[in-house]
């Protein structure tokens, strides 16, 4: 095949998941996904979907009933507690509030992946910190404490621990969920920007359609530190896709064009364009 | 019929695995010394002004009661017996416990129950820290190591006040019989049963503190719930352990 290009090695692979809670309802039912290097996916659906599950159950944070996940190319559906420290040490997560410990500095917070997987101390993890914490523009709040910070700052302070260890896959629950649309843009920007710097595979859940049209159509440029427009045969555009979910199921996969083209009233609703009618 | 036992029984099981866990980190690495003093400093030092405030006032008046009921006999004299051996016993250490348990044991499950509703502890394992090395295994610690010591306080203190209301206020007996009495009356088994039961009720109120806590589900709300539910089954596990340790060292 002269023509072939070589394969992406595959980031997440989740194959027929289905989640069943004890009072049998049904979280997941026969979910199944596939994340190669270098691919953004942006998951959509209505509240209780399933799209937060589905991504702790990629975490390994629930176990699924049914169905097999790998991660970084190897079966980790079977794997203990213990196991898994070590998988999710490549993985980069924001969790839908930040996530972040109350009792600990913004600092602490920021350098915990760093100091808890290493045995650096915290002085020596320090420089790093205050330049992951620059970068989401908070390098002034080190001594604060969680409490004290804006929802918004406090999702800025999570995506800066979520990127601190350069993980190989980072996964966002609903980051812009609750903040003003001013703070919703900066934050959608600041993970485009992260994208682009660790050039990470990322997966990000959300029930705004606007985040997913931002993360498909622009691109963050390093010399002007703007976003700008992906231009249309750019293999980013190619590499990002919608998904929507609804009752535990996936009822859509594709590009943005083909969730605007679709006729099905509920995947309609996460469409941008359509939406704007 | 049996769906009314699984709850319950589900319950006890997840109880003795995190209690099976918690106890088996104690020995494993790491080590997180610093929770562990932290703990003991809210759960130890925190509760110890109101442990001698009801120390003090359980002896008081277990001599008071006790007054007209051995002037009766003409043995009013063994006022300091009846006042040890009571609180030493059966008053300190339940009474404690029931105090600790109200005060941390409910302290236990709303902190980990904030934690839980707002993904703390989530992000924790993301992160990779096992929650119950790091939240269970010093909280464990720290009430089994405070609680003895707070229940030998509280001992000593309700002897004072017995020995306050027994001599000075009502002149029961003397001062070096009520002492005398109280100190010769104390057995092996029964300082035996008095630091066992301390033991005993400090893995119930750390780990239904913990257990209710980490189980939170329903936000806010749920927080709530769990907090009275860790109270109220911490105590009543303390009342059918007490009765068993009793009943186990009456016999011996």
């Amino acid at each position: 095949m002269p023509n072939s290009v070589p394969e992406r090695p595959s980031i997440l692979r989740l194959e027929n998941i289905s989640l069943v809670f004890d009072d049998d309802a049904k979280v997941l039912d026969d979910v199944s996904l596939d994340m190669r290097a270098g691919d953004t996916k942006i998951i959509l659906g209505a509240a209780g979907a399933g799209k937060s599950v589905m991504l702790k159950v990629a975490l390994g944070l629930l176990k699924a009933t049914a169905g097999r996940i790998h991660l970084f190319g190897q079966d980790v559906t079977g794997y203990s507690e213990s196991q898994w420290y070590e998988v999710r040490s490549h993985i980069g997560v924001l969790f839908q509030e930040g996530g972040l410990f109350d009792s600990l500095t913004i600092e602490e917070n920021v350098a915990y992946p760093l100091v808890n997987r290493s045995s650096k101390t915290p002085e020596e993890v320090h420089p790093h910190v205050e330049q992951a914490l620059r970068f989401v523009e908070l390098g002034q709040t080190l001594d604060k404490f969680p409490s004290e910070l804006s929802g918004g700052m406090r999702r800025r302070v999570g995506i800066a621990r979520a990127g601190i260890s350069d993980p190989a896959l980072l996964l966002y629950d609903s980051p812009t969920a609750g903040l003003d649309p001013i703070t919703a843009n900066n934050i959608m920007s600041l993970i485009i920007q992260e994208r682009e710097t660790r050039n990470a595979t990322s997966a990000i859940v959300s029930h705004r359609f606007q985040d997913g049209h931002i993360m498909a159509n622009f691109r963050y440029n390093s010399e002007s530190k703007r976003l700008e427009r992906i231009p249309d045969d750019s293999p980013l555009r190619l590499r990002t896709r919608f998904i929507v979910m609804r009752e535990g199921r996936i009822v859509f996969e594709g590009s943005e064009p083909e969730l605007d083209a679709s006729p099905d009233p509920y995947i309609a609703k996460f469409s941008m364009q359509r939406s704007a009618h | 019929m049996l769906d009314i036992l699984k709850s319950p029984i589900v319950t006890f099981q997840e109880f003795i695995l995190l209690a099976g866990r918690a106890t088996a980190n104690i020995v494993r690495r790491p080590f997180y010394g610093s929770d562990v003093i932290l703990q003991m400093d809210t759960i130890g030092v925190g509760s110890l002004p109101i442990t001698i405030l009801i120390g003090f006032f359980s002896g008081a008046v277990m001599a008071l009661q006790m007054s007209r009921a051995l002037s009766q006999y003409g043995a009013s004299g063994q006022v300091g017996q009846i006042t040890a051996i009571t609180l030493v016993r059966e008053l300190g250490p339940v009474l404690t416990a029931l105090l600790v348990a109200g005060r941390n044991a409910s302290g236990i499950a709303s902190e980990l129950g904030s934690m839980k509703v707002t993904e703390q502890i989530d992000a924790m394992r993301a992160l990779g820290t096992d929650p119950i090395k790091k939240l269970v295994t010093p909280r464990l610690i720290a009430t089994c190591f405070t609680l003895p010591l707070l229940t030998i306080v509280a001992d000593f203190i309700g002897i004072i006040g017995g020995y306050l209301v027994a001599v000075p206020l009502l002149a029961l007996t003397t001062s070096s019989q009520y002492w005398n009495n109280a100190w010769r009356s104390l057995e092996f088994n029964d300082i035996t049963q008095g630091l066992l039961k301390p033991l005993v009720f400090a893995y119930i109120i750390a780990l239904v503190g913990c257990l209710y806590g980490i189980r939170t589900t329903g936000g806010t709300q749920g927080v709530g719930r769990a907090t009275t539910q860790a109270v109220v089954v911490a105590s009543v596990w303390i009342f059918v352990c007490t009765f068993l340790i009793t009943r186990i060292f009456v016999n011996i």
